[in-house]
């Protein structure tokens, strides 16, 4: 089985409109299993229609709760929680927004005042779309822990994909380089970085370049608009060049795309964007066909400028 | 006064709205601070070019073991939540890229065989953007060190060094987890920033629902207005959001950011579609 991950650093560079496309692409052939790990946002399912045929709870943590009862309102738990998750009023409260469900407040309560409610933060759900098996998710608001629904979301796609014999899952990962994208592509055979040509498309791709390297998964980049701007795309190209990771393709801008997105049609469906779309997908598919980490690792990145390197100050 | 700057949904423009207020903020004499909070990718500076006047390393507490005393007893493993310490029937191992730096253990130790240590996760920066308007605009930013996981200590870090004079504009990171929160929980007004799409319109209603948990005033900007569906300024009417700016998809827009230039500054159209938010933020600012 396969693993193919669409992250971008940026937002909004274009993840979920090309990973549509690629489940269109792919499912000409042979169904597909897609999992989408944007759980903060999730809008995969917007652009494969299909019915719910699953809907299972998300249980991450626990918030702590005061019996007020017992409480003597003497203070040490507000003292010593550094969430800032409980106010000394009256009595004293919890605010479930910011409780971590740590613990340290049950450890110093003298009264045993404290007690515990598991949280669910999330549902998670398995549709079945024309495509083949879709798992997406939706985390509650203001929820901590989407790294945990997104190792979820994968884990449910594997199974699927197994249950269904099914060869390749394509995975719409989160904006970011923080922990839910370190869920998204852990065990990818192939991230594709869809970048656009700007200067925070060129910063936040080095990052995220440099992110895969550090977990050891093969990259390749499309970018997204391309003609917006042929002197970002040729700094882009250089980028890549240096990290030693293909471009797989150039997709044109083209204002009948947001129109089919707002149809629930994927840019696949605009012809000036859909050719050059196959060219990657079966460069794409090349490269997940042979993928292996060929431990390239930071040589050729080190000479990559990244902000981060700052030494202590 | 603190503006969150956010969205739901990534590339909204949010990074595009916020320096264009803060240049037009200072244009027009107002005391202006940009503090970029998307510590992930922050980008503000490749648009307000500042110049640096202070970069602190910025770190966490994580336990670390001191001494000999520790009798392998286990009690900071029970205690821990977030599965960062392993205790060993002959030693401790600690994983403190797991730890939430609640620092339970230390006090769960019933042998003071553990204390803290810093662990550093990022960079702070602090400087002065000097455009060419009068007044210039105070930047802070936060950078996350590539690999690390958990950015929301790092922007508690970045919003407790802020000084609140004037307007202090804060670009947010997307989407609507505890990173976002930790920032809209200290903003006056939160002023969302969305695209007429289906996408941008799924993110908005979750984006709208967290400023409503945290009971925040918000104001939503529609961006690339043009490029779209009627749902998302539907959606705003019938919550009774004020729209509080449509900017057209222009590709002198999209070329001035791709210069790295700040829309405001290239564009005295998107000048004037901002300004009466603009004169909606001096307003609540000084009363």
């Amino acid at each position: 089985m396969k693993q193919l991950v669409v992250i971008s650093g940026k937002g909004g560079t274009g993840k979920t409109s090309i990973v549509a496309s690629l489940a269109y692409l792919s499912a000409s052939e042979t169904p597909v299993t897609t999992a989408d790990c944007d759980v903060d946002a999730a809008n995969l399912a917007l652009l494969l229609p299909g019915e719910d045929i699953r809907t299972e709870p998300f249980w991450s943590g626990r918030r702590a709760n005061i019996d007020a009862g017992s409480c003597s309102v003497c203070g040490l738990c507000a003292e010593q929680c550094r969430a800032a998750a409980i106010r000394i009023e009256d009595l004293a409260v919890v605010d479930p927004l910011a409780c971590e469900g740590c613990g340290v407040c049950e450890l110093v309560c003298p009264e045993e005042a404290v007690f515990f409610v598991d949280n669910q933060a999330g549902v998670w759900m398995e549709r079945r779309t024309a495509f083949g098996p879709l798992i997406h998710a939706a985390l509650g608001i203001a929820q901590d822990n989407s790294g945990k629904l997104v190792a979820q979301v994968r884990e449910e796609a594997r199974t699927v994909a197994e249950r269904d014999d099914i060869g390749l899952i394509l995975v719409d990962g989160p904006p970011g380089i923080g922990c839910p994208v370190h869920a998204s592509l852990t065990g990818c055979d192939l991230a594709l970085v869809v970048t656009e040509p700007t200067p925070s498309g060129e910063h936040d791709l080095e990052r995220v370049l440099k992110l895969l390297d550090h977990f050891r998964v093969p990259a390749a980049v499309l970018i997204n608009k391309h003609d917006l701007s042929p002197e970002f795309t040729a700094r882009i190209e250089a980028l890549a060049r240096r990290a030693g990771t293909q471009v797989v393709g150039k997709l044109p801008f083209n204002p009948e795309v947001p129109r089919a997105l707002a149809r629930g049609e994927p840019p696949l469906a605009v012809e000036a964007v859909a050719a050059p779309l196959a060219e990657a997908w079966e460069r794409i598919l090349a490269l997940l066909s042979t993928s292996a980490y060929e431990g390239k690792h930071s040589p050729r990145l080190e000479s990559v400028s990244v902000r981060t390197s700052t030494e202590a100050g | 006064m603190r503006v969150a700057v956010a969205s739901g949904k990534g590339g909204t423009g949010k990074t595009l709205v916020s320096t264009s207020l803060a240049w037009l903020l200072a244009r027009d004499d107002h005391p202006i601070t940009y503090v970029d909070a998307d510590v992930e990718e922050p980008n503000g500076h490749l648009f307000l070019h500042p110049e640096l006047s202070d970069c602190q390393r910025y770190a966490r507490p994580v336990p670390q073991l001191m001494g000999e005393t520790c009798s392998g007893c286990g009690e900071c493993q029970r205690f821990c939540q977030f599965n960062a310490i392993l205790a060993l029937p002959d030693r401790i191992m600690l994983f403190p890229e797991l730890c939430s730096s609640c620092g339970g253990c230390v006090l769960a130790c019933g042998e003071m065989a553990l204390g803290e240590k810093p662990r550093e996760i990022g960079s702070i920066e602090t400087g002065t953007a000097w455009t060419e308007t009068r007044c210039p605009i105070r930047f802070m930013a936060a950078t996350l060190d590539v690999g690390e996981a958990r950015a929301t200590p790092l922007i508690g870090g970045l919003l407790d060094r802020i000084e609140d004079r004037g307007i202090v504009l804060i670009d947010a990171p997307p989407g609507t987890s505890c990173s976002v929160m930790e920032i809209v929980r200290g903003a006056d007004l939160v002023v969302l920033v969305t695209e007429p799409t289906p996408f941008g319109l799924h993110d908005l209603v979750l984006a709208v629902e967290m400023t409503r948990a945290l009971g925040k005033p918000v104001t939503a900007v529609v961006n690339r207005s043009d490029l779209g569906d009627d749902h998302t300024r539907q959606y705003l009417a019938s919550q009774g959001i004020e729209m509080a700016a449509e900017i057209p998809f222009r590709p002198e827009l999209a070329e001035a950011y791709a210069h790295g230039e700040i829309a405001a500054a290239a564009s005295t159209e998107l000048c004037s579609l901002l300004l009466p938010l603009e004169r909606r933020l001096v307003a609540e600012a000084s009363s």
